[in-house]
């Protein structure tokens, strides 16, 4: 324990550096036997070897779990333009939907996407959009095609276009390197936000996806800042002695719920408001109380206690007057709830036959409880802004992984990468 | 007697320390004699009396307020824990009353509690149990005399492993709380 690497570093989130670490590969586990099958056709596009927009939209879609897209060596022709389509011939190779589009320059690093989505049973063109870009933009743009198609055909908003953080760890013991990354919703184009010799935990988007809340132990103490991601600019905004962790956003951006403890080690939830400083005390039981959300009213916290034994997770006023309320009581550990964003459902982690999984607890019927996954250590669940999905940290022969699940539980998949440990993605508002 | 003894031992280390500073890396590693510290003695200074090799090196390796001990009881810093409890097992009861000693008698001293977990559960849930356990070691130090402001503590929960694995054997291991000195 000598002398530790302890190099800290706040990188600027839209540097031009290329990623240097590997990227993250999506494997599907368990797929729906309905998925519906689509053909989305190779674009013509001004360059060779430019940016295959309709590869990724393909993969966005197949990732979904929702969509079966048709191999391209199965398309007899490729056309660009609702014009070229033989409805019947797709209809043979039994595509309910097609896509077709054009990628055109228009000078000076300047695109236009241009694409149409053809109904191919009623030859009704669905859809027909055009979407200008730079050459880094491509990216973003395809993935704005994908919620397009997504939200037209199945009525659910598409959060492609969105993006993920999470943990990173590499290295050996006792010399490890923990990186706080944003990647894209589809594990590409990670950028390396804060690197740090001691860990780095808990990150949490604000409510306009501008800036993360994040607990680093730089200094071997905990403390939680919150950091802007264009300029990279960060602030430490809770390190009092005892514990500072497990920050949350109020849905207003305007305050933080934290856990912080006293001098004897009782941790409660608190409530900083960034613009006064004031800090409110939420709960106050001799147990653990940790792992704060917040509701989108801003009214109530639901969080974590251990307060009658194990942890159970419970609901409390976000002005701390009234009692805290139980809301989960089947099995012996549940812990660290995630609110769906239409707040029809719960997420949290769970025991069940000696593995920590992820559950959903239904909150407008009767509470009903569904365990989603089947792992051994399937921890830090978090909703995708459109509610179809929730990304989690996994394990996969003996390595940090992150891991997808419908909300449904219905499809399952796993983000790959080839090195590090992954931990505790949080994914970003829309 | 014994006390005094070991008090005389203290001060003959800080003799030597002071003689030839920053030459801890000369220190001879201890001969079979000189092991008497580890082997049932629970009193720092108290199996070096028997030896005057184990003098120059205990009290080399300790220094004056055994901070840097890398041999003898006080060189034991690290207290396990069964899996979700924060009990202080019988077995580290002598760790806690060596240390608690050694702090009582250098007041100067400071010590961090670091608090640590397995892997298993959730990471903020596990935070609070690692706070827990080393908050159960600050009271069993303080009953026996610490100062309150002789001693922090800081929970880890199951971010700073001390071993890979996902076994029980990697877990044991894991759920600790690691006693460092501070001046």
């Amino acid at each position: 324990m000598n002398k530790r690497f302890s190099c800290v570093l706040a990188v600027g989130f839209l540097m031009f550096c290329p990623p240097t670490w590997a990227e993250l590969v999506v494997e599907i586990t368990k797929g729906q036997a309905d998925a519906i099958p689509i053909a989305i056709v190779p674009f013509s596009s001004p360059e060779a070897g430019s940016f295959d927009v309709a590869k990724l939209v393909s993969d966005d879609l197949a990732r979904s779990g929702r969509f079966k897209a048709t191999d391209r060596k199965d398309m007899i022709e490729q056309p660009h333009a609702g014009a070229g389509i033989s409805f019947d011939d797709w209809r043979r190779l039994n595509n309910d939907y097609m896509v077709v589009g054009q990628v055109q320059t228009l000078g000076q690093d300047r695109y236009n996407i241009t694409f149409e989505l053809y109904n191919v049973l009623t030859r009704q063109r669905l859809l027909g959009f055009q979407i200008s870009a730079n050459k880094p933009g491509l990216r973003l743009a395809s993935h704005q095609v994908a919620d397009m198609v997504f939200e037209k055909i199945l009525g659910i908003r598409g959060a492609f276009a969105t993006r993920i953080a999470y943990i990173s760890v590499l290295g050996a013991l006792p010399h490890k390197d923990y990186r706080l990354i944003v990647a894209d919703a589809d594990g590409e184009n990670p950028h390396v936000v804060m690197e740090s010799g001691e860990p780095l935990m808990s990150p949490a988007w604000s409510p306009d996806g501008q800036k993360l809340a994040y607990v680093s132990f730089e200094n071997r103490l905990p403390s939680v800042y919150v950091q802007v991601l264009k300029t990279g600019e960060r602030q430490r905004v809770s390190a009092r002695a005892g514990v500072n962790q497990a920050p949350a956003w109020s849905p207003d951006g305007k305050k933080l719920a934290l856990t912080l403890s006293t001098r004897d080690g009782n941790l409660d939830i608190y409530v900083l408001d960034f613009a006064t400083q004031a800090l409110t005390r939420i709960t106050d039981d001799p147990g653990i109380d940790t792992e704060p959300q917040w509701s989108k009213d801003g009214q109530n916290l639901y969080f974590t206690s251990d307060r009658a034994g194990g942890p159970q997770i419970y609901r409390v006023g976000a002005d701390g007057g009234d009692k805290p309320r139980r809301l989960t009581f089947q099995g012996s550990y549940n812990a660290r709830p995630r609110l769906s964003p239409d707040e029809s459902q719960l997420a949290f982690v769970t025991q069940e036959d000696g593995g920590y999984r992820i559950a959903t607890m239904d909150l407008r019927g009767r509470g009903d409880v569904q365990v989603l996954t089947k792992g051994h250590f399937d921890v830090s669940p978090s909703f995708a802004p459109n509610g179809a999905e929730i990304i989690y940290a996994s394990r996969d022969r003996g390595r940090g992984v992150l891991a997808l699940v419908s909300a449904d539980g219905r499809v399952q998949e796993r983000l790959v990468s080839s090195e590090g440990e992954l931990q505790e993605p949080a994914w970003a508002p829309f | 007697m014994k006390r005094i003894v070991s008090i005389a031992l203290l001060m003959v280390g800080a003799v030597l320390l002071s003689g030839c500073p920053k030459k801890h890396n000369v220190i001879e590693p201890p001969t079979a004699g000189t092991q008497v510290p580890g082997s049932s003695s629970t009193t720092p200074g108290e199996g070096a009396s028997t030896s005057g090799r184990a003098l120059d090196s205990d009290a080399a390796a300790q220094g004056a307020n055994g901070m840097n001990a890398t041999t003898g009881p006080l060189s034991k810093r690290v207290i396990y824990f069964d899996f979700d409890k924060s009990e202080i097992k019988p077995e580290f009861a002598v760790v806690v009353s060596v240390h608690a000693r050694n702090l009582t008698s250098h007041p100067n001293l400071h010590m961090k509690l670091e608090g640590n977990t397995d892997e298993r559960g959730t990471r903020e849930y596990n935070i609070g149990l690692g706070e827990r356990r080393a908050q159960a070691v600050r009271r069993a130090l303080m009953l026996q005399g610490v100062a309150e402001s002789q001693l922090t503590t800081v929970s880890f929960g199951a971010e700073r492993p001390a071993v890979e694995g996902d076994d029980e054997a990697a877990w044991a291991q894991n759920r600790r709380v690691e006693l460092v000195y501070a001046p």
